[in-house]
């Protein structure tokens, strides 16, 4: 096998944090490399290093046998290496078009953008890649915006693609097509490095994978030798067991807690995104949402939260019409929401993580006299919830964006959840969680519904909605496709709809 | 009928001023930085000007003198902003004060000198035939027809050319730009530059065409009109056009209505009076169409910054 890459003794300080702590790691040509470990472990940061967006304290890379100095993302480029960021790197006011135009050296100088249409549709064609490419990124969901993030890296010609878990927002067909796509790369001679907590999806593609622990490598093996117990292990330093769920029947109260009637809403285009949607969810029940992201269940959230005004119908939380009334006044009734987008909607990166946690209730006691707030109260409690939702941070005044990905997730379920609500509007709950952290998470809603709660919960992920769900709607193109008990549903069925057949 | 056509042709040079200057900032925002020192680099422009027409009887010497003086200028912005990541509106306005004063301290000797030659105007044969606007448009000096050109560059340029994605992008999110293997710190020295020749050329016009004479602080808060001038055509070249000429038809009117025994000082307020309706309509405008200023424009870009 043919060294492409290697990095040696990468060390990377963040003040107090060494996210990278001396480490080697190569890539060969043509393989497909998984990079493990749990949330925090450094990944993102070594990834980072190498595509020239932060310099290391010390370690030397070479390609091909030759040192190089990448000191930017451009000399990353010149050197054949393109990423997919784990935090979109995406800018919202501009088209689909001009955001895979930025960057491509190659691309005429007069009208690129025709060019670039072009490139974008053959591509979207040839891996089922569905996206407008004349939209401004803003008007997007997640997944869609995730689908544009990959297209805009492999629209540039590479020998080595970085994906930071490309697939969190992607269903199982598109995860698949992409995965055609990797292996069709690999066959080329290129060389892909990919970052994911999913480990049925590393077993089904990697060669060989490189296992992360608190900014230390654990060590390169080669797939075949290895099973995915014997990769959490390796990742967390001890057994996890990976459970599944027992049986899959329904249990909930009669009470309804959400109820949406002939709901429409419409999108940032101005267009119908949600059509005439009804359901209920009850006491101490989890309703999953499943489809391919673009299909209305962003505005569907939305509305329900009161970020996006319902053009018609009635949404009403114990019987209490809040149709059109205001987020505070929704989220003041109880209602914890996760969001899909968390740097965006889901926290203020330059604020400190007990800010962060304050958010919703810096106005209550015993956070605020009404006046002042009490700073040593808010950080007690930050400090409590950090440790209880096990969030790795050096300490509570550090700022949010400064987190890693999965860690900026666990610290918004900590504040949304620890509000005591009624109804929980999750999208995308464990995006990027590790294992570890999912399971935890799973658990937690599980224990919300025990008490009470009513869950929706959108996730392009089947399996997790399989996992938690007691009903399962099914979205597609603004309508809702039949909602599918669980003891009834399966996966295939579920992915047929969610395609509109 | 004549009078409207009179009232509009004097609007155009009028406004050309503004028209340079705001084509200049449109470019300068929509790379991100913030230069409140528009005021002091067409000053400059038009000290400069005015100065090397005076010595060496060359309009076109001392236009090119102004862009010159104006960009070198821009450069002292730009190092402070992007290289030395300084606060902006501290070293915009620092700018604005320097050349207010040393404009003024070169000029002493040019107060009351007649300029020896100036650009006349250079009817376009057949053009200015058209009825209305031909006298309007076509009937006017060759700096005009220049500043017609500059719009349609400056516009195409921004929206149809890799140049001009990298341009916003860098304004929008440098960030992003960066990770696509942009130079943000050459593209955002690039836009100052610019910026600040396109103001000393404005200052130019005012000193050597539209005056032309060197009058202590002859700008008389141009460059202020042009900051709102660049927030209202929503960072749009082409509409920097309806903007300026707007403003130009103001100070056409001030004049024009001072013999009917309306007071100086309500007349002297009127440009300023537009200003802040000018801001009203654009903020209206702003939130119906989703617009904003580039995101990241008036800070500085880390790329490692510890948030
Ligand atoms: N810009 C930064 N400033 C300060 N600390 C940082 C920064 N980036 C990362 N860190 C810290 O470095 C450590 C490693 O983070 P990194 O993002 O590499 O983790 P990761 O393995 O990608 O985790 P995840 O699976 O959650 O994405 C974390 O403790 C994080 O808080
Ligand atoms: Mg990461």
């Amino acid at each position: 096998m043919e060294k492409l890459l290697q990095m040696k003794g990468i060390t990377k300080r963040f003040g107090d944090i060494t996210a990278n702590d001396r480490i080697d790691f190569e890539l060969n040509k043509g393989e497909i490399h998984g990079l493990l470990g749990e949330n925090g472990a450094g990944k993102t940061t070594l990834m980072n290093i190498l595509y020239g967006l932060y310099t290391p304290d010390e370690g030397e890379i070479y390609i091909n046998g030759a040192k190089v100095e990448i000191k930017s993302p451009h000399d990353a480029i010149k050197l054949g290496i393109s990423m997919v960021h784990q935090n979109f790197k995406l800018i919202q006011s501009h088209t689909v078009i001009e955001n895979v135009a930025l960057g491509l050296k190659d691309t005429n100088f007069f009208y690129p953008n025709r060019q670039i249409e072009k490139e974008i549709r053959t591509f979207s064609e040839k891996y089922n890649f569905k996206i407008d490419p004349n939209v401004p990124v803003w008007q997007l969901s997640a997944g869609e915006k995730q689908r544009v993030e990959i297209i805009k890296a492999f629209c540039r010609k590479a020998r080595i693609f970085i994906l930071d878990e490309p697939t969190t927002m992607l269903t199982p067909n598109e995860t698949r097509d992409l995965f055609r796509l990797l292996k069709f790369l690999r066959e080329e001679g290129i060389s892909v490095i990919l970052i994911t907590h999913k480990l049925d999806e590393v077993m089904n593609i990697c060669d060989r994978v490189t296992v992360l622990r608190g900014g230390k490598k654990v060590g390169t093996i080669d797939i075949d030798r290895v099973d995915k117990d014997d990769l959490a292990r390796m990742m967390f330093g001890q057994d996890i067991i990976l459970k599944e769920r027992e049986e899959y029947s329904i249990s909930f109260d009669e009470d309804i807690v959400l109820e949406v009637r002939d709901l429409t809403v419409f999108s940032d285009k101005g267009l119908p995104a949600v059509k005439d949607i009804s359901f209920d969810i009850h006491r101490g029940e989890i309703l999953g949402i499943a489809g391919v992201s673009g299909n209305g269940q962003r505005e569907l959230i939305e509305a329900i939260t009161g970020l996006r005004k319902v053009a018609r119908g009635s949404i009403k939380i114990l019987g209490e019409d809040v149709t059109n009334v205001g987020t505070k006044e929704i989220l003041n009734k109880g209602v914890a929401h996760i969001p899909e987008e968390r740097m965006r909607v889901g926290v203020i990166p330059s604020m400190s993580l007990e800010e962060n946690i304050i958010l919703r209730s810096y106005d209550k006691s015993p956070f605020s006299n009404g006046i002042l707030l009490d700073y040593s109260v808010i950080s007690e409690y930050a400090k409590e919830l950090i440790s209880r939702y096990k969030i790795s941070a050096l300490d509570e005044k550090i700022p949010a964006g400064t987190l890693s990905g999965g860690n900026i997730q666990k610290l918004i379920l900590a504040r949304e959840l620890s509000i005591s609500p009624v109804l929980i509007i999750a999208s995308h709950p464990t995006q990027g969680l590790d294992i570890r952290s999912t399971q935890q998470i799973h658990e937690l809603l599980l224990r919300k519904k025990e008490e009470g709660c009513a869950i929706l919960l959108v996730s392009e992920d089947l399996q997790e909605l399989m996992d938690l769900s007691d009903r399962i709607a099914v979205m597609f193109n603004g309508t809702i496709r039949g909602i599918i008990d669980i003891d009834r549903a399966s996966i295939e069925e579920i992915g047929s709809l969610m395609v509109g057949v | 009928m004549n009078f409207i056509i009179e009232i509009l042709k004097a609007t155009i040079p009028a406004g050309t001023p503004l028209l340079l200057g705001a084509l200049g900032e449109i470019y300068v925002e929509r790379s991100g930085i913030l230069n409140l020192g528009v005021e002091g680099m067409m000053i400059m422009g038009a000290i400069s000007a005015f100065g090397i027409t005076t010595m060496t009887s060359n309009v076109w010497l001392g236009i090119l003198t102004s862009a010159v003086v104006g960009g070198g200028m821009a450069l002292v912005h730009a190092f402070n902003s992007i290289t030395l990541k300084t606060n902006q509106t501290l070293s915009g306005l620092a700018l604005t004060m320097l050349g207010l004063g040393l404009s003024g301290l070169i000029g002493k000797k040019y107060v009351g000198v007649p300029l020896p030659n100036k650009l006349h105007n250079f009817p376009i044969y057949g053009l200015k035939n058209i009825p209305f606007i031909g006298p309007i448009l076509f009937d006017q000096d060759p700096l005009v027809y220049v500043s017609y050109a500059l719009t349609f560059i400056f516009w195409f340029f921004l929206f149809n050319t890799r140049f001009g994605i990298e341009l916003r992008s860098v304004g929008e999110s440098p960030e992003v730009a960066d990770s696509a293997g942009i130079d943000v710190s050459k593209i955002q020295y690039l836009a100052v530059f610019i910026g600040g020749v396109m103001a000393g050329l404005g200052g130019a016009y005012l000193s050597v065409v539209y005056a032309p004479a060197w009058i202590e602080g002859m700008t008389a808060g141009m460059g202020w009109i042009v900051l709102a001038i660049t927030i209202f055509s929503l960072w749009r070249p082409e509409r920097a056009i309806f903007g300026s000429y707007l403003f130009g038809g103001i100070r056409v009117l001030q004049y024009k209505l001072q013999p009917f025994g309306i007071s100086p000082n309500l007349l002297n307020m009127l440009p300023f009076i537009f200003t802040i309706l000018v801001l009203m309509l654009a903020a209206k405008e702003i939130s119906r169409k989703r617009i904003s200023a580039p995101s990241s424009l008036g800070i500085p870009y880390f790329r490692e910054k510890l948030l």
